[in-house]
């Protein structure tokens, strides 16, 4: 009885304090290749949104539920197109604890595609106390865990704006016109310049943004191609199957009628 | 009737048939089991939500091999099914969306029995057993969405259970058993994942009570009249099993669509994140097809010494207890709304009605939503508990057609009706 009132009355002064910031701006309508019931991903794109989060998210938000392998083409979806040969080399620049070995003792070896990709702290208590407090969320499923998906993403990577004069930040926060709340733990993360792209693409903070976000998209489903295709076999097939049911229900029917 | 079926002269079948009569019992009720012939498409639902309960249980016995009820791991787990298990998304999307679909089947099913006067003398029973269905089903997705442990699932288990602390006097016990121990932990989502198994296969037997009592009187009809005799009738097969077919096959392209390019559209997003006892969600908001029942939950005011709560539980199990016992509310004795000029009306009225307390449940109650609530949850009950009985005695129904052949084939079966 007591947990139930406490439940309703921490949900009340949450949303009350969500009501009052409800004055985030609509998010920007921007699409990305895999929107739409044909959409695939543009691998080039996921690359570089895989650079972006190898050299700038990496060193506080993880990656929990992906694998090395998953980039590579043996990966769910068929991976980002990395070949089998790029996914080693890359797992191989983690240190990977293993063991106990035969003497009974933990090593450090390097990682091996089939190791999870390696988080930046070891628990939540290093990340918070690394943070100011804060913990970096998890990114593998982030563009399903946010109303707005990928372009939520997008939104909040740009949204770093100086705070209006009358409202009172906390220390260490930073406005976001996106965030709920707009009081942001995390530093603006992404600036124009931030990362040079391997393949030469202009490395604009919203090239960045959107390219980031095409990559999450794709950690949090790398299936999502693989569901686009069937649908559409499926589609194909159930329109046929219902046309030739019509028929044929016609055909019965046309006696009674 | 005992004897093997006509068409299958096969000896083997015969010799079966004569120590078990499973072909005859197909014969009788699937091929001359007769139905009235003028079933309109709001009748294959019944058929669909079958189907709904036979894909739900197959593809969740397929994720229960890959999925680990354990606080610490279910959320993983069910990652894993998504990502590393082959066709696994597929399986959970089929699973997820299906709860969905099957809620749709089955509310356009029950509103159907409204609509055209299904739960009236002779069908009480068949009505009634329907109603434990839903309330069955009801359960099974409440616990089959704690199950992937995320902060929806976990939050949404909290506020549930503790709804029971609100029954007096062993209130608190019963949900200290629901829980397993003092909160929702893992003795909750132990014992939530053994109901889930459970309770789907208590709904396959009560669905053959269902069936049983269905197949008693033959189903009702868009006219609500009794079938007169063999011209009134054809036979389910093929007839019904064609429509069915049919209608299965649109039922599915709709349900495709939300499994390959909306899988996630009625989820709650929260819902991919873990669940964390430490956090609670801005707002706490069950899957769309409770939030009726949530906005009548949360409307209801203290009332003289009940308090709220109290209350809200009493309404929320009251808008289904108004169920059972609908066929003695209403007093009309015309099923088919057809014939009935003010309940037609009042149908749809409740059909918005509904649709409000959905609208509702899904936002704060507070200011105009609270309002609102209200409104909507008085005009339920009143429908019920008092439109429903006085349109009974006050209403005047339009002339009931002589029999259902003559109103399908409009004087074109005449010579049918004299054999």
């Amino acid at each position: 009885m007591r947990k139930f009132a406490l439940a309703l009355a921490g949900a009340a002064a949450l949303t009350v304090g969500a009501a009052q910031a409800a004055d985030e701006p609509s998010l920007p309508k921007v699409t990305w290749p895999n929107d739409g019931v044909f959409g695939t991903f543009d691998r080039a794109s996921l690359q570089r949104g895989f650079q972006i989060y190898k050299e700038v998210c990496s060193n506080c938000h993880a990656l929990q539920h992906l694998h090395y392998r998953d980039l590579g083409p043996g990966g769910p979806g068929g991976g980002i197109g990395f070949t089998d040969e790029e996914v080693k080399a890359l797992a191989e620049q983690a240190q990977v604890t293993d063991g106990p070995n035969d003497q009974g003792e933990m090593f450090q070896r390097p990682g091996r595609p089939y190791d999870p990709i390696a988080r930046p702290f070891p628990n939540e208590q290093a990340a918070r106390a690394a943070n100011n407090g804060a913990l970096p969320p998890d990114l593998s499923l982030i563009t399903k865990a946010r109303e707005g998906g990928a372009r939520y993403v997008f939104a909040l990577l740009q949204g770093y704006t100086d705070p209006p004069p009358d409202m009172k930040m906390g220390t260490g926060m930073n406005y976001n016109l996106y965030f709920p709340g707009h009081q942001i733990a995390m530093p603006q993360p992404l600036s124009d310049g931030q990362v040079t792209f391997s393949d030469g693409t202009p490395n604009t903070l919203t090239q960045e943004a959107y390219d980031i976000a095409a990559f999450l998209t794709w950690a949090a489903e790398p299936t999502l191609e693989v569901r686009h295709r069937m649908g559409t076999k499926v589609f194909l097939f159930l329109l046929v199957l219902t046309g030739l049911f019509y028929v044929v229900k016609r055909k019965v029917w046309a006696e009674v009628h | 009737m005992a004897a093997a079926p006509a068409k299958q002269k096969s000896k083997l079948v015969g010799w079966i048939d004569h120590r078990l009569p499973i072909f005859s019992f197909m014969e009788h009720e699937l091929n001359e089991y007769p139905t009235p012939r003028n079933l309109n498409y709001w009748w294959n639902y019944g058929s669909l939500a079958g189907i709904m309960l036979v894909i739900m249980i197959a593809s969740g016995i397929f994720l229960a091999m890959a999925y680990t009820p354990h606080k610490d791991m279910a959320f993983d787990s069910v990652e894993r099914i998504m990502r590393d298990v082959n066709y696994g998304w597929l399986l959970r999307y089929i699973h997820m969306n299906g709860a969905s679909m099957f809620f749709v089947v089955t509310y356009i099913h029950i509103f159907r029995g409204l609509y055209f006067g299904s739960y009236k003398e002779p069908r009480e029973l068949l009505w009634i057993i329907g109603v434990v269905i839903l309330l069955t089903m009801m359960a099974t997705a409440f616990m089959g969405y704690v199950l992937p442990w995320g902060q929806m699932s976990y939050w949404g288990a909290t506020v549930i259970t503790n709804l029971f602390s609100a029954i007096p006097l062993v209130g608190d016990w019963i949900v200290t058993l629901l829980w397993g121990g003092f909160t929702v932990d893992n003795p909750t989502l132990n014992r939530f994942f053994s109901l889930h198994y459970l309770l789907p296969f208590v709904i396959v037997g009560i669905v053959v009570l269902h069936l049983i009592a269905l197949h008693q009187h033959g189903s009702n009809n868009p006219l609500g009249i009794d079938r007169k005799g063999p011209q009134d009738s054809i036979p389910f097969h093929p007839y019904y099993t064609v429509k069915d077919l049919f209608g299965l096959c649109v039922f599915l392209l709709v349900y495709a669509a939300f499994v390959f390019y909306a899988p996630n559209l009625l989820g709650d997003p929260a819902n991919y994140i873990p669940a964390n006892p430490l956090q609670t969600p801005a707002e706490i908001v069950p899957e769309w097809y409770f939030l009726p029942f949530y906005a009548i939950l949360r409307s209801v005011p203290n009332i003289l010494f009940i308090p709220a709560k109290l209350a809200g539980v009493l309404a929320m199990f009251g808008a289904i207890g108004v169920l059972f016992i609908l066929p003695w509310l209403d007093r009309s004795r015309v099923r088919s709304a057809t014939f009935r000029p003010l309940y037609k009306w009042f149908f749809w009225v409740l059909v918005l009605d509904c649709l409000v307390l959905g609208y509702v449940g899904a936002n704060r109650p507070e200011g105009m939503f609270l309002v609102l609530g209200r409104i909507a949850t008085l005009w339920y009950f009143f429908h019920f508990l008092i439109l429903v009985p006085l349109l009974g005695v006050f209403e005047r129904p339009r002339p009931l057609p002589t029999s259902i052949s003559s109103a399908v084939l409009k004087g074109a079966a005449a010579p049918a009706m004299e054999k």
